[in-house]
């Protein structure tokens, strides 16, 4: 087939036209979420007393640094997708989990403590944390990663590396809800622990499937 | 240069919009120019040229899937540079050689440089026969045989829908093939 014909073919072909990245990613992290909430409620459910923790700010922040990292993940995902962006100038915004977690570690130091710094920093849960949210976290990325298949990502481990991110931040905001350790103590380490194993399975499986 | 990077986003534009006759020619005026830099590219990295026809489809059909992450209100030429480069850097990766491409060597390409004739192709050509065989008859109807999708869903005896779905599909499957190659 010599170069004319093919534009020949394209041309023919102008009608079909994918859908925005955007438009795909939603589906796809909409078939992927069933799965990770039967994980989850199979598995590990709400706590117990969660209507008294809600009271607790520091419960409360929980989900403010798990959704931050979700919301800035995929608004970086969606940038990355198109194939003359780079991080440069948008990388900043997965810095804003990391600044709420920041004020609140700050915050819970200038209150009176029950418990001892490395009591609150280890918890007791910590096992459970990092396998937990990779677990919920792994069908997410699957359909993450399915989803922005449709983009063309100049860096594809970079990109897969950002949808972990993403799929982490939404684990992580189910199971901060089972979770009883509250101090952002516990948060910044361990749930950036298993943030970060997500994050490198991301890039790992983004190199091989997000090329184009 | 300005000017005919502006014509190439008005056409885009258009294209999106459903003027497929814009399309055609919008994917005629960037061919040359991607041939040009294709060529400077094997020429640098002391690869035989010859090979740039086929670097040159493989731009053409991964413009053509993925034109949907264009942003329409951004210019079309930094978005095709973009494709064009990681093109063409995968060419040369899997011909074993690593080398640094750069942008500016696309938006440098002078008019007068680029009247090189069409050269023949193989990689897309010995894909096509590896295609399912409903998609391949698609593909060699309106490629090579120049038939409208009217006339290949006569000559095929399919409606015109399943025809555009085959071209549709064999178009994405020759990508994905020459990507694992």
């Amino acid at each position: 087939m010599d170069t004319d014909q093919l534009i020949q073919t394209l041309a023919a072909d102008n009608e079909n036209r994918a859908r925005p990245v955007g438009f795909a990613l939603m589906l796809a992290l909409l078939a992927a979420a069933p799965v990770s909430l039967l994980i989850f409620f199979a598995e590990l459910g709400v706590r117990p007393d969660v209507m008294t923790a809600m009271h607790n700010p520091f419960f409360d922040l929980k989900f403010a640094v798990t959704l931050a990292l979700a919301i800035s993940a995929t608004a970086v995902s969606l940038h990355l997708s198109r194939p003359e962006t780079s991080l440069r100038g948008f990388g900043w915004w997965l810095l804003i989990p990391a600044g709420i977690l920041v004020a609140g570690i700050s915050g819970e130091m200038m209150m009176p403590q029950r418990a001892p710094m490395m009591t609150r920093l280890v918890g007791s849960n910590s096992k459970a944390c990092m396998a937990a949210i990779p677990a919920i976290s792994l069908p997410l990325l699957a359909g993450a990663l399915y989803g922005l298949r449709q983009g063309a990502p100049a860096r594809p481990a970079i990109a897969g590396a950002v949808a972990g991110m993403m799929s982490a931040g939404l684990a992580a905001t189910l199971y901060a809800s089972h979770c009883t350790d509250d101090s952002p103590l516990f948060v910044a380490t361990w749930y950036t622990i298993a943030t970060a194993l997500v994050t490198a399975i991301g890039a790992l499986m983004g190199a091989r499937v997000l090329r184009y | 240069m300005r000017e005919r990077e502006d014509e190439w986003t008005g056409l885009m534009r258009s294209a999106i919009s459903g003027d497929s006759a814009a399309y055609h020619r919008l994917l005629k005026a960037v061919t040359p120019v991607l041939r040009a830099a294709a060529r400077r590219g094997l020429a640098r990295a002391g690869q035989p040229v010859d090979q740039s026809e086929d670097i040159v489809q493989d731009i053409l059909l991964a413009v053509h899937l993925k034109r949907h992450t264009w942003d329409t209100s951004a210019p079309f030429a930094p978005w095709l540079f973009a494709i064009a480069r990681n093109k063409l850097i995968d060419a040369l990766r899997r011909r074993g050689r690593r080398i640094f491409v750069n942008v500016d060597d696309f938006a440098e390409i002078l008019p007068g440089e680029v009247a090189e004739p069409t050269a023949s192709a193989s990689e897309v050509a010995a894909q096509l026969q590896a295609l399912p065989a409903r998609q391949r008859d698609v593909l060699q109807s309106i490629a090579v045989d120049s038939a409208s999708i009217k006339d290949t869903a006569a000559k095929l005896s399919m409606t015109e829908g399943a025809v555009r779905v085959a071209l549709h599909r064999g178009l994405a499957s020759l990508t994905a093939k020459l990507r694992e190659q």
